[in-house]
């Protein structure tokens, strides 16, 4: 038996390299893949103030969908992400603009805990209505979808709401536009919610408790996990990341409208699985939804430099993207 | 029994030197196996000495690593997935394979319906069923839904269906399992009905008597390999077991020590009832080992589940350690140092995607975690001290539960909650679907618990198992505590007189 499970040791030193999560590594291979692509198609792509404008841009996707890996990884699904975006940024520049503090700076920040606790309230309804109300979340966050969708219309009666004191947008603005040591402030903003949200979920008691549920709920609850809690959660956290998501989105244009975010759902649903989360739920990999969002960024990126496909299709692309992703995922799974 | 004319009757089907491996694990070891023509064969063994996967080569759900299958004497490679019917072998599973949506006509014909100018011809294929029922005496309703009937009528529509399909060989794995006395009389009149009209029957069993009652030759396997085919009329019950554990079974359960009759009473639960459970009272005291029986919906796992918490209490008080624990929080009442070990590890125990350290501790993960956060380092010392203390042997440090083999994935779920230091373990079939060997070192485990001054409450449809191990017995009937045994009173028979409602006492 020693000498047997001496050899097996053995086995498994040499087996190490070949037992990497092949599901983990694909996105980054995805994205070097795209890399090399751009370079050849444009040699501007490759710069670095190209490469930081397209990270930039995927903030607001990138944010979202660390917020969506949680729900996802719970056994859940948010369809209501792209109409909370429009529904908070309204209610942000609406605060703003009603004037109840007389001081910018202060005005300011009251406006960010004010989004913060919005984002944190549209989440719990989200959760609550899936969890208490036991609806099915891709039905809850549907109507939640239409609701928020539609209370953005109302307030903006259609049209615009943009922010009218032109002191605060000159302190706000450099939230989306400024850098920290010459790095952009949205990539800073990308990298610490990653960072965070990474250590929630790999490193605390409520990760393991979100990957639990997601992977099975009886198990879960056989353990003594409040699955509902954690279910719940999770939809809380996916709104406070909608909040993180708007705060860098009103300094960028200082407006909204009812279209704003329109298919951003689709889009972060997008980078999370191509960032190999389980759609199923029970298994979670922020940085890999990170990486997701930026392949999407990338791809609408060499498209606009290319000019070999209209840039109109770029809504097409990215849903072929989730599906070759799904394909993909599903091969690497039988393989594993 | 009619063995003279059976052993004259030609070979239908048979396997030689079949061998077959899972993933490099050797499951079967060259086993040879013939079923005559209308012979009724029994196939035993310990849970995975490969009966069932020999059952399944044979039916061509799997493929054999090597050996062949010979029909009617030729070699050939049997269809997979169910398309070996139409050669006339017929598998009827534990579970059944029935639409519980449709009715019982169009069971019988699904796949192959009949049709009169491409329009389904429903008034043939209902007087059909009718006939085929009528065949085997059953009052089915021919147009009655699946989902309507009885187990046993369902299990009648299964045998339906294979003689409607004219099936030469049945391979019925467990059948008995779910039926009343009744019902299973009417089902052996029945295959004996169809045996002396040519068909051949497998019949897989775990139960001695129905074996002995039915059939007319018997294989045993053990550890996968063939260890002999005999008349049943030359074997008795106690030579089938010997040839089954290979080894003498005294030796199977470590020595009972009885607590003190003044030990302290760690668990009192008075008058609970639930939805089925009516007024469940009993006590256990510290370091006994308490046996929990009856037949298989008698409510017993709804019962432990009603006094740790997963389901809520209509009624009734439970008391740990003296102190009344909340009704339906499993969290509260896991605190109080009762915790429960299902007998569903694999859809309630474990996670199948996730390593052995995440499953260990997820039940426990307060006791590796500083205000939230997870001190991996303390997770990996639990785990190598659960494997060390619960011998988990694995191949691969990172398998995932799911790839374990069902003696280490149990092995890794009492680890797991016994990572919560409970007090008083419910543990529900501590031994369901493992192999012997393990089957011991659980045993001893659990005698090693008590001794260490733990409670356990056992249930278990074994009955050489409660026997084996308790001290002191509960028998369940319909949802009511019938009878609480104590020393002597502990054997087969008194348990079944009060599990079969024969005989009845209130509880002390």
């Amino acid at each position: 038996m020693s000498v047997n499970q001496e050899g097996s040791q053995e086995a498994i030193r040499r087996r190490n390299w070949r037992d990497i999560d092949l599901r983990a590594v694909a996105p980054f291979v995805a994205l070097a893949l795209l890399l090399l692509v751009g370079a050849l198609v444009n040699p501007n792509f490759i710069s670095i103030n190209n490469l930081a404008n397209v990270a930039t841009r995927s903030a607001f996707i990138a944010i979202i969908a660390v917020g969506a890996t949680f729900v996802i990884s719970s056994g859940d699904l948010d369809l209501s992400v792209g109409a909370m975006v429009a529904f908070i940024a309204s209610l942000m520049i609406l605060f703003m603009n009603s004037g109840v503090i007389a001081d910018p700076v202060l005005m300011l920040l009251a406006a960010i805990l004010f989004t913060v606790v919005a984002g944190a309230l549209c989440g719990l309804t989200n959760g609550l209505i899936t969890t208490a109300g036991k609806i099915e979340p891709f039905i809850a966050t549907l109507g939640t979808m239409g609701i928020y969708r539609g209370l953005t219309t109302w307030l903006s009666q259609g049209g615009a709401i943009t922010l009218k004191e032109p002191q605060l947008q000159e302190i706000y603005r450099p939230a989306y536009f400024g850098t920290i040591f010459g790095v952009p402030v949205p990539i800073i903003v990308i990298l610490s919610v990653t960072a965070v949200a990474a250590f929630i979920l790999y490193r605390t008691r409520y990760g393991r408790h979100v990957v639990a549920v997601g992977s099975n709920r009886d198990v879960a609850r056989y353990s003594g996990i409040f699955v509902n809690r954690v279910r719940t959660v999770a939809f809380v956290i996916q709104g406070l990341c909608v909040a993180a998501a708007v705060l860098l989105y009103v300094p960028r244009l200082g407006s909204t409208s009812a279209t704003t975010g329109i298919l951003w759902e689709l889009q972060a649903i997008t980078a999370v699985v191509v960032g190999g989360t389980a759609l199923k739920g029970g298994a979670g990999r922020v940085w890999g939804t990170i990486c997701g969002a930026f392949i999407l960024e990338l791809v609408g990126n060499i498209m606009l430099l290319s000019n070999f496909i209209s840039e109109y299709l770029i809504g097409a692309i990215q849903g072929a993207i989730i599906i070759i992703a799904m394909l993909v995922q599903r091969s690497l799974v039988r393989k594993s | 029994m009619n063995t003279e004319v059976v052993d004259d009757a030609p070979v239908v089907l048979s396997a030689r030197r079949i061998s077959k491996s899972f993933s490099g694990v050797q499951v079967l070891f060259s086993v040879d196996f013939e079923l005559r023509q209308g012979e009724i064969h029994a196939l035993m063994g310990e849970n995975g000495a490969g009966k069932s996967t020999l059952v399944k080569i044979l039916s061509g759900f799997e493929q054999p690593t090597s050996g062949e299958i010979l029909l009617d004497g030729k070699s050939v490679k049997l269809p997979p997935n169910g398309a070996a019917e139409a050669l006339g072998i017929v598998i009827i599973h534990q579970e059944f394979n029935l639409a519980e949506h449709l009715t019982v006509t169009e069971s019988l014909f699904l796949g192959r319906e009949v049709t009169r100018f491409g329009v389904l011809d429903r008034k043939f294929m209902r007087a059909e069923t009718r006939r085929v029922l009528d065949l085997l005496g059953s009052h089915v309703d021919e147009n009655a839904v699946i989902g309507s009937l009885s187990i046993a009528e369902k299990q009648m529509v299964e045998i339906a269906k294979a003689i409607s399909r004219d099936a030469r060989v049945v391979f019925m794995d467990e059948p008995t399992a779910v039926l009343s006395r009744e019902e299973t009389n009417f089902l052996f009149r029945l295959v004996r009905k169809l045996r002396d009209k040519g068909t051949s029957f497998v019949f897989v069993s775990h139960k001695l008597d129905e074996v002995m009652e039915l059939t007319d030759r018997v294989t045993v396997l053990r550890d996968g390999q063939w260890i002999k085919t005999a008349p049943t009329s030359v074997l008795d019950g106690e030579a089938i077991a010997q040839l089954m554990v290979g080894r003498e079974l005294s030796s199977l359960y470590p020595a009972k020590s009885e607590p003190d009759v003044d030990e302290e009473v760690v668990l009192r639960v008075a008058s609970v009832s639930t939805g089925y459970v009516r007024d469940a009272s009993f006590e256990v005291r510290r370091g006994e080992i308490l046996g929990f029986s009856g037949m298989i919906g008698s409510g017993r796992t709804e019962l432990m589940e009603a006094i740790v918490g997963l389901r809520s209490r209509l009624a009734g008080e439970v008391l740990v350690r003296g102190q009344p624990v909340p009704s339906g929080d499993v969290h509260a009442i896991n605190k109080a140092g009762l915790a429960y070990m299902t007998k569903d590890r694999k859809a309630k125990g474990l996670l199948l995607n996730t390593g052995m350290m995440a499953n260990l501790t997820l039940q426990s993960l307060g006791r590796h975690s500083r205000i939230g956060y997870l001190d991996p380092g303390s997770e990996e010392a639990a785990l190598v001290k659960a494997r060390r203390r619960f011998d988990i042997r694995v191949r691969d440090d990172k398998i995932v539960a799911g790839r374990m083999s069902g003696g280490n994935q149990q092995k890794l779920l009492l680890a797991k909650v016994m990572e919560t230091d409970p007090g008083i373990i419910i543990i529900d079939e501590p031994t369901r679907g493992i192999d012997v060997g393990t089957k011991q070192q659980i045993y001893h485990f659990i005698s090693a618990l008590a001794r260490d001054g733990r409670s356990i409450i056992v249930v278990s449809s074994e009955m050489p198992e409660i026997i084996g191990l308790c001290s002191r017995v509960v028998v369940m009937r319909e949802g009511h505590i019938a009878g609480i045994l104590e020393g002597d009173e502990i054997s087969e028979q008194e348990i079944m007189r009060y599990a079969a409602g024969l005989k009845r006492k209130t509880a002390a």
